[in-house]
């Protein structure tokens, strides 16, 4: 009998790259991102996590509302729906309590989400209905050119900071948790491996999940900011600007300063929403949604 | 097979030229320094130093560099 040693034997697997063609709409791409836009990233962290979960593309509905971050469910072959600014979580409430058994995911933006949005954002939190909230944080508008946003820090230049912004940033995972999400998970698109496990994480909780995702906007922040290349934010921002909670328990506060945690920083049961109203229909005599 | 021969077997890279903007994400996180960008499309400079660790595709962000 033929031995091979475990490293041998690793050497000669040969992984095979993901196939995205049963997830991505025929002749949508190239997509409209900038070059280096870290929106592109984490679509494809989504869709790994999507597939990981083994349901047919139409058991999910992907809702956004306007901005680059928004785009996201032109390209996908799942049921999309593309709203109106800062409104995805309302349209999408709407679609889950209709059809309770979609697995809904919202892709927002820290402006959608936050800003114009973020009534709908903490109310959606309160009710813990079952959404998984995609905020892909790139700490400014994109589309209109590089305004600030509510995440965006004190210091950073933006369209409408160019001394530096003043305004103090909120921070979308104590937020969410503080609202009522059942979910909270920060993830990065440089750390592709570990978001990748935290949206599916997200895919499969019952309640709110609400995933801060930082990435890169080099076209705007990039180049306001003096970033040299859309790597060198992800390696400022992403890597060096973050740390896992895993690492962060072992450090003194000292080294924490100015960094964000990531991993899933939240995780409990509580009544889901439409679960909820299913109750109250039976209490009712009314007939269930389909 | 013999260990030449294995040895020899090497990755196949494919740059999708229509997909790929040029950003250098993929270069510059290659642990190997396998990649390079020409002008605004990436390119294989050393094709033996590949390990198909895949880093380059996962962190593409426009679904342009695969490696098999
Ligand atoms: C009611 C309304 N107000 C303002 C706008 C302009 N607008 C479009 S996208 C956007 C901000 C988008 O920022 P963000 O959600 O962070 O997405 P990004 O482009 O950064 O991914 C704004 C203000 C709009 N389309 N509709
Ligand atoms: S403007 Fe910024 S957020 Fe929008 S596509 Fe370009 S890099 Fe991405
Ligand atoms: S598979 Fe890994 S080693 Fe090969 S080119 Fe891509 S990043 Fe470099
Ligand atoms: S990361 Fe993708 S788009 Fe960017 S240079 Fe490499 S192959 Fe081209
Ligand atoms: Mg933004």
């Amino acid at each position: 009998m033929e031995t091979v040693t475990a490293a041998k034997k690793k050497k000669k697997e040969k992984p095979v790259p993901f196939d995205y063609s049963n997830y991505i709409r025929k002749g949508k791409l190239p997509h409209i991102w900038c070059p280096g836009c870290g929106h592109g990233i984490v679509l494809k962290c989504m869709l790994r996590a999507i597939a990981e979960t083994g349901r047919p593309n139409d058991d999910f509905a992907l809702v956004s509302g306007i901005g680059c971050s928004s785009r996201t469910p032109g390209y996908v072959n799942f049921n999309t729906l593309h709203t109106l600014h800062g409104r995805a979580l309302a349209f999408a409430t709407g679609l889950k309590m209709a059809k309770p058994n979609l697995k809904v995911i919202v892709t927002t933006g820290d402006g959608d989400a936050l800003a114009i949005g973020g009534n709908h954002f903490i109310h959606t939190c309160r009710r813990n209905l079952d959404i998984v909230i995609m905020v892909y944080n790139n700490f400014i508008y994109g589309m209109t050119s590089g305004q600030f946003s509510p995440t965006t820090l004190p210091g950073m230049i933006a369209t409408t900071s160019r001394y530096g912004n003043i305004d103090p940033p909120f921070d979308v995972c104590k937020m969410a948790e503080a609202a009522g999400a059942t979910f909270v998970a920060r993830g990065t698109a440089y750390h592709y491996g570990e978001l990748e496990k935290i949206l599916h994480e997200a895919i499969m909780h019952k309640g709110t999940a609400v995933i801060d995702i930082i990435d890169s906007c080099p076209t705007y922040y990039g180049r306001f900011n003096k970033f040299k290349s859309p790597a060198d934010m992800m390696e400022k921002i992403e890597k060096e600007g973050t740390v896992s909670v895993k690492q962060a328990s072992g450090l003194p506060p000292e080294k924490l300063e100015g960094k964000l945690l990531r991993g899933v920083l939240c995780k409990k049961e509580r009544l889901e929403y439409t679960e909820g109203y299913a109750k109250l229909i039976e209490k009712a005599g009314g007939s269930k949604p389909k | 097979m013999t260990e030449t021969e294995t040895e020899k077997d090497l990755p196949r890279i494919l740059i999708y030229e229509e997909l790929c903007k040029g950003c250098d994400i993929c270069a510059v996180f290659c642990p190997t320094e396998v990649l390079e960008l020409k002008g605004n499309m990436m390119t294989v400079k050393n094709l033996e130093a590949c390990t198909r660790c895949q880093l380059c595709d996962l962190r593409c962000p426009d679904f342009a560099i695969q490696v098999f």
